[in-house]
């Protein structure tokens, strides 16, 4: 068959919503797109273990240690799942971290800002696991089988988280008044960041229409930032938190919340290395492989001697 | 309190769990390799949640009101009689591992005899612990061999993490005053038995990684009794720090 005659049978798979497994033909630059969103989805998973476990040794509570706990595991589980429907791609799971490693590959940015207070394990779990459902929940339909099987499992843990987040929120500000201070600080920090993780305004996003096109991407970056807006303004004032935006007004015409600018310089600045934690989240996820080195050379030695004095 | 011995007697066995998972999480997010990174956060989840059980009991042996994380943040260090070795920092991940085989190779063997304990919470709490100790035992024995037969950088790395632990090993099945108590009273066991089945065990996985067992028996102690080792207070001040910051608050 010419490339074309499978092009045509791709797109009328895609068009008709049959889910292209990794045995089917797909384009090159199909493969590619998803490569680099899956790799990047799960680098994020990884690296967002990082601000989270930050706080892990000194939660409040023995209740609170074991969830924060069992969130982080679950990132590293999310992490997991994806490369592995990358590997389905035909890539291999180390390249991947090389290029995490050499900063060719991107993460989540969000990722990038430091967890200062116990209040941020709630403000992430509320607004980051909160905006990554949002991103997430349309990525169960995508085109292509693994990512969106994948997707169906991870997006039942991160509701799960966001309750929990949420759960931390209400209650430091049923708290003392330095818990309810701790609370409105960390939704001042990670209001904007949380926003900017659904990437750049729909005219400055490159991708998005090839994407959508191939239904890897269900929906609009305006769109969902705009949803996650309109959900999560009613959870803050149930919280009692004010929002840090002097804009944001319900548009009854509109049917939506109107909200305010997004710095992008700040977003751009963070996207290209500039950000509060760049440099350490890197650093950090090196140093783990770069000291884990002879872990690995052994157990594949180990392996290997065991398979020849099985073979012997 | 109703029975002070048994309270004192839990929270040997509380401070263990609590002090081993909070060395774990330190781990959490830079393990070698995201496997073994989610396994090592396992088990410190599993040890939190032992913690849990014990600190719970022991609370409710006190009768003054407290609760589990009464106990885990509002004592001091002399308060805890966790043994020295679980407050042994990580090192390298063949110490991180040899640390915790010489834990389990007791807790596992510890909960097999207070299954049978003649106070069914305690009795209850071991057989729920054990199911996981078991595995936990599996993991770090597996990794002892690993690294052990691996490579010669390996090899050494571990032989280096076997001597240096080598002495912290006895003081978790040293008997004081606390466990002859408790043994006699029934809710207890025995020591001595727990000793030999463990020291198979170790001595049948050093054997199988081609590990030297290093000479000498000298064994640190004083955990037990709540002389710690100076690492203690910074375990403490770091799992401590929001409770003594802004004390009486939920959250
Ligand atoms: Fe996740
Ligand atoms: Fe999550």
């Amino acid at each position: 068959m010419d490339t074309a005659l499978l092009e045509q049978h791709f797109n009328e798979k895609i068009d008709q919503d049959i889910r292209i497994e990794p045995k089917d033909w797909m384009p090159d630059h199909y493969r590619k797109t998803l490569i680099r969103q899956i790799s990047q989805h799960a680098h994020s998973e990884i690296v967002g273990m990082l601000p989270e476990a930050n706080w892990i040794t000194r939660a409040p509570s023995l209740r609170r240690k074991a969830a924060a706990l069992a969130k982080v595991q679950d990132e590293a589980g999310h992490g997991l799942y994806l490369y592995s429907a990358c590997e389905t791609l035909g890539v291999d799971r180390d390249d991947l971290f090389a290029d995490l490693h050499s900063g060719k590959a991107k993460y989540s940015s969000i990722f990038n800002y430091p967890t200062l207070t116990w209040a941020d394990m709630g403000a992430i779990g509320w607004l980051v696991d909160g905006a990554a459902i949002m991103n997430q929940v349309p990525l169960c339909r995508a085109s292509y089988g693994p990512y969106a099987r994948a997707m169906v499992r991870v997006c039942k843990e991160e509701s799960f988280h966001q309750r929990q987040g949420y759960e931390i929120m209400l209650t430091l500000c049923n708290g003392s008044d330095e818990q309810k201070k701790m609370a409105q600080d960390a939704l001042n920090r990670w209001w904007w960041p949380s926003l900017m993780m659904f990437g750049p305004t729909d005219k400055d996003s490159k991708h998005t229409e090839q994407s959508m096109r191939w239904r890897i991407k269900r929906f609009t970056n305006d769109e969902l930032r705009q949803k996650f807006v309109d959900v999560t303004v009613p959870q803050a004032e149930l919280l009692g938190l004010t929002v840090p935006d002097k804009d944001l007004k319900w548009n009854e015409e509109r049917g939506h919340y109107d909200f305010g600018e997004i710095d992008w310089k700040e977003f751009f600045n963070v996207i290209s290395g500039n950000g509060p934690c760049n440099k350490q989240r890197i650093e950090a996820r090196k140093s783990a492989w770069d000291n884990g080195a002879w872990v690995r050379e052994a157990a594949n030695a180990h392996a290997e001697k065991k398979a020849k004095r099985k073979a012997a | 309190m109703q029975d002070q011995n048994k309270f004192n007697y839990i929270i040997q066995q509380a401070d263990n769990c609590l002090i081993l998972g909070q060395r774990l999480a330190e781990l959490c997010g830079h393990g070698p390799v995201l496997e073994q990174d989610i396994a090592t956060t396992n088990i410190s989840l599993d040890l939190i949640g032992q913690a849990r059980l014990f600190y719970q009991y022991a609370a409710e042996l006190q009768e003054e009101g407290k609760t589990e994380d009464d106990l885990a943040y509002l004592r001091d260090a002399w308060d805890f009689k966790n043994v020295l070795l679980v407050e042994q920092p990580n090192g390298d991940f063949g110490k991180t591992i040899f640390r915790q085989f010489l834990y389990d190779t007791f807790s596992c063997y510890f909960y097999e005899e207070l299954m049978k304990s003649s106070d069914e919470r305690l009795a209850s709490i071991a057989a729920k612990s054990h199911k996981e100790t078991l595995y936990h035992m599996k993991w770090s024995g597996d990794w002892v061999i690993r690294l052990g037969d691996g490579t010669e950088e390996s090899h050494n790395r571990i032989q280096q993490s076997v001597n240096e632990l080598w002495s912290y090993k006895d003081e978790i099945i040293s008997v004081n005053a606390v466990d002859q108590e408790a043994e006699k009273a029934g809710y207890g066991v025995s020591l001595e038995l727990i000793k030999e089945k463990r020291n198979e065990k170790i001595k049948a996985v050093l054997e199988e990684a081609t590990l030297t067992t290093p000479e000498g028996d000298y064994a640190h102690k004083g955990g037990k009794e709540g002389t710690h080792s100076e690492h203690l207070g910074f375990i403490l001040a770091d799992l401590q720090f929001l409770q003594r910051a802004y004390p009486g608050n939920e959250w």
